[in-house]
């Protein structure tokens, strides 16, 4: 059932990070120079080896449920059984792996607790292909907290993008949890920005060669900053940086920042062939 | 330099830790966060009773996940300080001194830190297992309605921190 296969998913992804998360994080304990940034290090390295070992959340803030959903143009799909399975099965994994309860229906007024969990924030988009793919992002939000965007002159360039990021990233300082995990967006609008930073953070696919080039600029000067792992100095203030792209107005130039803390816990789920009510 | 802290503190003791110092934290800590905050703070001005002894004891920024696995919770990582930054000061001014979070504070209660000769100490955000594992103990103490928000009263081992406001008001 695709309802069991999200909530082992995202279960698994509150306990464990993905690999190359893991060993971006060794890698910085290992040749941190810093004391301070040494011992914050250790801890998190210590902390990741516990919660694989006595399975247990790598955080309590297990965060706000970030779901992006690719139906795949060929793909067989249907919106009422494909939500309903992604209900269940959130509702499934969040109890199985005893997330927190940190959402409120109503941010301003009673701010009353869902309890539940729910709901997530979804995201379709259509792509090419027959499979579905189901991306779940565990967003922690003293990360999130940090995150923003700027709407920078379309004439401030790359060096315009490079200096909102750094502007961003330096008033978050050592809150998000350092080190960070960073996406970035830019073009569209101010709210497509935002939320290609957030599928910036979860892209594993082809990058144009200049925006590559961008990604290692921004990471070079983020770590510059020396805010460094949990804010106490040294060399890895951010150990990623990716940038998405896409087509924008000629008076603009959108710059989306998502922050994520080093728990950078992200899972895919493929769903070959797609799905519809008959496999619900 | 590496230093032990047994709670509820001694006097003499909360006073030798610099800034930058590891200190171990073993014995009774308070629990609370935002919300918390603003209840404590409420206290204080309308001259309401505290649920707690604010002397000689801390309180941890922390709203832990639920019971999974050994311990009392399943993660309980410290949240980011600032948050309470607006409450601190009255809570310091009043005998809370000692207090457990994450990320940098403000102006205000750095100074209200010096004047009062509190402490500030760090533990490590994100480390929601590690945490989770020095806690021996857990019991809701105050505000039950709000949940994992709750004020609660935790019995820690071996619990890590580093020193980032000491009681000179010198900050790391």
């Amino acid at each position: 059932m695709l309802e069991d296969t999200i909530a082992s998913a995202i279960v698994d992804a509150s306990m464990f990070l993905p690999e190359h998360v893991e060993d971006l994080i060794k890698k910085a304990a290992k040749s941190e120079k810093n004391s301070y940034a040494r011992f914050a290090l250790s801890c998190i390295v210590e902390n990741i080896n516990l919660a694989r070992e006595k399975e247990l959340p790598l955080c309590q803030d297990t965060g706000m449920l970030y779901v992006f959903v690719e139906v795949g143009k060929d793909a067989r799909f249907s919106y009422k059984a494909l939500s309903g399975a992604l209900e269940k099965g959130i509702k499934k994994g969040m109890k199985e792996g005893a997330f927190r309860e940190s959402v409120v229906s109503d941010p301003v007024f009673d701010r009353k607790n869902t309890n539940t969990n729910l709901p997530p924030v979804i995201n379709y988009f259509f792509v090419d292909g027959s499979d579905i793919t189901l991306t779940f992002l565990l967003k922690g939000f003293g990360s999130e907290n940090c995150s923003g965007v700027r709407m920078i002159r379309p004439t401030d360039g790359k060096d315009g993008v490079i200096d909102a990021v750094i502007d961003i990233v330096r008033s978050a300082g050592g809150k998000p949890c350092p080190p960070m995990f960073l996406g970035i967006g830019v073009g569209g609008t101010m709210d497509r920005a935002a939320i290609l930073s957030k599928r910036a953070l979860v892209y594993e696919g082809k990058k144009d060669k200049r925006y590559k080039e961008l990604e290692e600029e921004i990471l070079g000067k983020v770590n510059a900053l020396r805010i460094g792992a949990s804010g106490l100095g040294g060399a890895h203030t951010a150990l990623s940086c990716s940038v998405l792209y896409e087509p924008t107005h000629i008076a603009a130039l959108p710059v989306a920042v998502s922050i994520n803390c080093w728990a950078d816990r992200f899972v895919k789920v493929v769903v070959k062939g797609g799905f519809d009510e008959e496999d619900a | 330099m590496k230093r032990t802290l047994e709670l509820p503190y001694e006097e003499k003791k909360l006073l030798e830790i610099r800034k930058g110092d590891e200190v171990t934290l073993s014995g009774v800590l308070y629990v609370g966060r935002d919300m918390v905050h603003k209840r404590l703070y409420d206290a204080i001005r309308f001259s309401q009773p505290l649920p707690f002894q604010f002397e000689s004891n801390g309180i941890y920024y922390m709203g832990p996940s639920p019971k999974k696995g050994s311990f009392p919770f399943g993660a309980a990582g410290p949240t980011t300080s600032a948050r309470m930054d607006p409450f601190s000061p009255l809570l310091i001014e009043n005998g809370l001194r000692l207090m457990i979070g994450k990320g940098p504070r403000d102006r205000s209660v750095i100074s209200s830190i010096k004047e009062h000769k509190g402490l500030y100490l760090q533990a490590i955000g994100g480390c929601g297992a590690l945490y989770a594992s020095c806690i021996r103990k857990a019991e809701v103490v105050a505000y039950s309605s709000l949940g994992p928000e709750a004020l609660m009263k935790i019995e820690v081992e071996d619990f890590p921190t580093l020193c980032i406001i000491d009681s000179e008001g010198e900050v790391l």
